[in-house]
């Protein structure tokens, strides 16, 4: 057990007992004991008033972490468009990189994809590690997998971002466990401990309610998924320097055992209400079923559902499956935006759980404005658009803040 | 047909509450329940087993003694043996070693056809375990299966892609990671309960039980740890109303959603 | 005294907790507004062998027990009442008088079928002129060779015209009184067996509450249940089990509103703040929640006398009793503490008070039950 109470020094006052998220510590004869469900998360540690709790290193196996060098970016594409996530990523890299002070190398796997290995250099590699071959020109674990392995082997990068798609969320782990390296999921938040050069990989557990920062103190790369729209893009840079290095991977086709033999794009079905992560709602506010046009716009922009006051169903701007409420769907999506909403109890019963709400509404005293996190006083009719436009310029906008600060 | 179906006992995440003073996690109280994915995986296996009826349903799972009701479960929705994985050398494991420790247990039970996990668990929400689990025994992986067949010899999915699907085929054995659009699980029967019971077929393995490799078990075996957790910042308890003109109140909207990580 | 469930108990719970959440709730309110019966969740509690838990495997059920059983009720009737009576009324008075005192053919032919949930089941005891007086039988039931024909009419007959499977009470001796009665078990669709008016009710609306009519029904001699003239005792006996399913009906219906309750007291605010705030609600949610685990313990306890062969009787009057009355109490409080919004359809408080008052009456009225237990009091 790698976390142990120093029996002397602990006084029972319970409150590592109080703090474990795991209930992992018992009090037996008025001091705290450690069971087996400790994960070494090391929140007693911390809250221990007498410091009697403390972390050992028992760590076995690793690598010398001092042949490792190199920050890598897997440049995610599908048909031979490279993902957003990609971009995402070597931003973070570039910053990573820089911290660290060695090169950043972005990993393009597929087929006659040319430019887009000169877009990576445009967005901060300093280097494209370029795979070509007709089998890898649509995704496959194995073939992934030992591409990328092979290369980790031969070039042994200190650091591999993922971007969390559902692909890179098949290909890490495979990768990870071919390698013997820890792979974190998801994360949220990557810092740098320059002095180990050591990646701090922060991310959401227990369904968001906790946050962790893991360390892969030992093992290499360090690898990290994580997920579209957390980190800033990069920018680009015309005319920018880099090295391509195109390359025949040494791969067959007996070498993917898993085969795809029909890739098809669908309209995803309708996401049911209940489900959604992101949910914009009209409510009376909205004057007339028309407005619904523009609800609909905003939740097609945000990637999220379609909700509905009872009000206006009963007014049949808007079919009942939509509502939400105590007489409709209970909902607790990470955003939800009630336009034109009072916030009438009924309703509110039916999502005040959501994560993050927002409200706009003409009348400063709508009830909803008790619920929200962030509010606006106004007509839905302007501030949808005008939000609508933000969105389409939220890179722009941030640049500008920065330039402020 | 041998199916072996891996499955987790968690927390109902959405019971998980935050003490708003102080900002820790409350467990109390909190129902424990079979992971909602593995639920999927379980169902198909048996969806095969209801077509097929010798096909062998084991379940194997890693946790803590608890964890028996959690198999016990999976046996009254009708699982056909179910292996508990419990050992304190299996403690503060990350997903390299639990996936290690089940691997080693599945080479133990012998030969499968199909190895069907969940996608992720509600409390860890990594997604690694299954496709790990794969690359320790050597067999080829299909992850986010939205449906799937059954053929000659072997597996053909459809596995979901944010906009659309992959159909992939591999032979079998084959390691499958359900989701929850697979299939709607069915309830354990109340005939299922008392026979699970009752029959009390559930077999405990300790890491002396079977072969596996020691250094990569438990915290000390785990590549990854955890440096500190905390709760991430709660509901302000006050609204903040964003002033000026539509445009500019948008502005500050955008702002403060992409701040959060929101959008 | 162990106060713990089995294993077991606590694992029925949970399932059937988890059913009633996914399946039942969604359609309460709906079939309470329409007074359609729930034919699909019926099927589907059959194919998880909720419709026979207390009896064992070799007859078609569970293998379960009676208190398992109880807490499958609770759990229905926690989130809809008229699911809770379906199956109580199917399980303690459909199926356990063919367990208790049918032939092994009886047992074949009808309890198997009951238990597994292939046929659903009633009980027939009232008529128009015999409620709480439940010996002055008018059915009458006569011998004709190889058959018994019947004519008289049933009222308030739950599950009636939904069933498959009746266990129906005649006068087969005018001359010996309670002891002239027979139970019989009729099917469905027997010529001269009709369904009469279906009851519009002001609780457990989605119930099929039916008046049941026999001109001329004949009866094959073999599905005479028991001993001739023990018909009484068999109604007697088995509404001493039906107690306990309805007691547990009750019990559930009076947690589920309080869970609502609860819920609503920390969402609406008042006077700038939660209503969970003002001690004079905390003390009406403190009364109630006592109330509830008292009856908890009563219910319970008689459900773990049945299982167990110890005398239950008295008890399951007790439980009843106390049940039924907390029930009432506890919903018409928790729609008082909804304010105006408690009396409208929005909420499904209004339904539960309306699905509790039945408790207090059917399968023996409450003043039926302190008759009971006053008669084991003052022998």
């Amino acid at each position: 057990m790698a976390v142990k109470v120093i029996k002397e020094k602990c006084v029972g006052c319970g409150a590592c007992i109080k703090v474990c998220p795991f209930d992992a510590i018992k009090m037996v004869d008025k001091k705290a004991v450690i069971t087996d469900k400790c994960t070494a998360c090391g929140q007693c540690v911390q809250k221990c008033p007498v410091k009697a709790i403390e972390k050992e290193e028992g760590k076995k196996g690793g690598v010398n972490v001092d042949e490792y060098r190199g920050v890598w970016v897997f440049a995610e594409q599908r048909g031979g468009e490279l993902l957003n996530v990609a971009i995402e990523l070597l931003g973070e890299g570039r910053k990573i990189a820089d911290e660290l002070d060695t090169e950043l190398t972005a990993v393009l796997l597929g087929h006659n994809i040319d430019d887009d290995a000169e877009t990576c250099i445009k967005y901060g590699a300093d280097r494209v590690l370029y795979a070509d071959s007709e089998l890898l020109d649509v995704y496959t674990t194995d073939g992934y997998a030992k591409v990328i392995y092979d290369l980790i082997q031969e070039r042994k990068p200190e650091i591999l971002l993922i971007g969390a798609t559902n692909i890179g969320r098949d290909l890490g782990p495979r990768l990870s466990a071919r390698v013997h390296t820890g792979l974190t999921a998801d994360c949220t938040r990557l810092d740098v401990d320059k002095e180990n050069r050591r990646l701090m990989m922060t991310r959401p557990a227990f369904g968001g309610n906790l946050m962790a920062t893991i360390l892969c103190p030992n093992h290499r790369p360090q690898m990290s998924t994580v997920r579209p729209g957390v980190m800033e893009k990069a920018k680009p840079v015309e005319g920018r320097k880099g090295i391509i290095e195109k390359f025949a991977p040494k791969l067959t086709a007996d070498d993917i055992k898993a085969k795809v033999v029909e890739t098809v794009k669908s309209d995803k079905p309708v996401v049911a209400l209940e489900e959604a992560p992101i949910i914009v709602s009209g409510g009376r506010g909205l004057g007339n079923a028309e407005g619904f046009k523009l609800i609909e716009e905003l939740a097609k922009k945000l990637g999220g559902v379609v909700g509905a006051s009872r009000a206006t169903v009963d007014s049949q701007w808007i079919d009942q499956p939509h509502q939400v409420g105590q007489t409709g769907k209970t909902v607790r999506p990470g955003l939800y935006i009630a336009c034109g909403i009072s916030g009438a109890i009924q309703h509110l019963a039916g999502m005040q759980d959501s994560k993050c709400i927002i409200a706009i509404n003409k009348d400063p005293n709508a009830p909803i404005f008790e619920v929200a996190d962030y509010g606006i006083v106004g007509d839905l009719y302007e501030v949808i658009p005008a939000f609508i436009e933000a969105l389409d310029n939220v890179d722009d906008i941030m640049e500008a803040i920065k330039a402020v600060k | 047909m041998k199916i072996i179906v891996c499955l987790k006992q968690v927390p109902d995440t959405n019971e998980v509450k935050i003490d708003p003073v102080k900002g820790t996690l409350i467990r109390e109280g909190v129902p424990s329940i079979i992971n909602p994915d593995d639920r999927n995986a379980l169902e198909e296996a048996l969806k095969i087993k209801d077509k097929c009826k010798d096909t062998v349903v084991t379940v194997v799972s890693m946790g803590p003694p608890q964890a028996d009701v959690a198999l016990k479960e999976a046996l009254a929705i009708g699982a056909d043996e179910a292996i508990l994985l419990s050992d304190r050398a299996f403690a503060g494991s990350d997903t390299w070693a639990t996936s290690t420790a089940i691997a080693g247990a599945i080479k133990n039970i012998g030969d499968y056809d199909i190895i069907f996990c969940g996608r992720q668990a509600i409390d860890g929400d990594t997604a690694q375990v299954g496709p790990q689990i794969a690359e320790h025994l050597g067999i080829p992986q299909i992850t986010y299966v939205e449906e799937l067949e059954i053929l000659d010899g072997k597996v053909r999915a459809k596995r979901a892609l944010e906009d659309g699907y992959f159909v992939v085929e591999s032979e079998m054995p084959v390691l499958l990671t359900a989701i929850k659009e697979l299939n709607e699980p069915r309830y354990p029967s109340i005939k299922g309960i008392y026979k699970a019971y009752r029959e009390n077929k559930v077999t405990v393995w300790t890491a002396n039980d079977y072969e596996v490799d020691r250094d990569n078990l438990g915290l000390d075996g785990s590549p990854t740890e955890v440096n500190k957790s905390f709760t991430p910042p709660g509901k302000a308890s006050e609204v903040e109303m964003l002033n000026g003109d539509a445009k500019e109140a948008a502005r500050q909207l955008v702002v403060r959603l992409k701040e959060r990580k929101i959008i | 005294m162990n106060f713990t469930l089995t294993k077991e108990q606590e694992m029925v719970r949970t399932v059937m907790r988890e059913f009633a959440e996914n399946e039942v709730k969604p359609i309460a309110a709906d079939i309470d507004e329409t007074g359609r019966f729930p034919r699909e969740n019926v099927e589907k509690m059959a194919r998880y062998n909720m419709l026979g838990i207390p009896f064992p495997e070799e007859l078609g059920g569970a293998g379960g027990d009676e208190l398992a059983y109880a807490i499958a009720v609770e759990e229905l009737s926690r989130v809809c009442g008229t699911t809770g009576v379906i199956l109580s009324a199917h399980t303690s008075l459909g199926c356990w008088p063919i367990y208790k005192y049918g032939t092994e053919e009886q047992k074949q032919k009808y309890l198997i079928p009951l238990a597994k949930g292939e046929k659903l089941g009633a009980f027939a005891l009232t008529e128009p002129n015999a409620g709480t007086d439940a010996a002055g039988q008018q059915t009458i039931a006569v011998e004709d060779g190889d058959n018994y024909i019947l004519n008289g009419s049933k009222i308030f007959i739950t599950n009636g015209g939904q069933a498959d499977v009746y266990i129906v009470f005649a006068m087969t001796d005018r001359t010996k009184g309670t002891r002239g009665i027979s139970a019989f078990i009729v099917e469905k669709d027997t010529p001269g067996f009709t369904i009469g008016k279906i009851e519009e009710k002001m609780g457990i609306r989605a119930s099929s509450t039916a008046e049941l009519i026999f001109q001329n029904c004949v009866i094959p001699k073999e599905n005479l249940l028991g001993e001739l003239g023990k018909g009484f005792k068999i109604a007697m006996t088995t509404l001493d089990g039906g107690r306990i399913g309805i007691a547990a009906q009750a019990l559930g219906i009076a947690q589920g509103a309080l869970d609502e309750t609860v819920q609503y007291l920390k969402e609406r605010k008042q006077f700038g703040r939660s209503l969970s705030k003002f001690q004079g609600l905390q003390w009406m949610i403190a009364d109630m929640a006592t109330e509830i685990e008292a009856a908890r313990m009563l219910v319970y306890r008689a459900a773990y006398n049945k299982a167990n062969g110890l005398p239950y009787n008295k008890e399951a009057a007790m439980a009843k009793l106390f049940a039924a009355n907390t029930a009432m109490n506890v919903t018409t409080k928790c729609v008082q503490l909804h304010g105006g919004y408690g009396y409208t359809k929005d909420y499904p408080v209004e339904r539960m008070m309306r699905d509790a008052k039945i408790t207090e009456i059917y399968e023996g009225t409450s003043q039926v039950q302190q008759m009971v237990i006053a008669g084991h009091l003052l022998r």
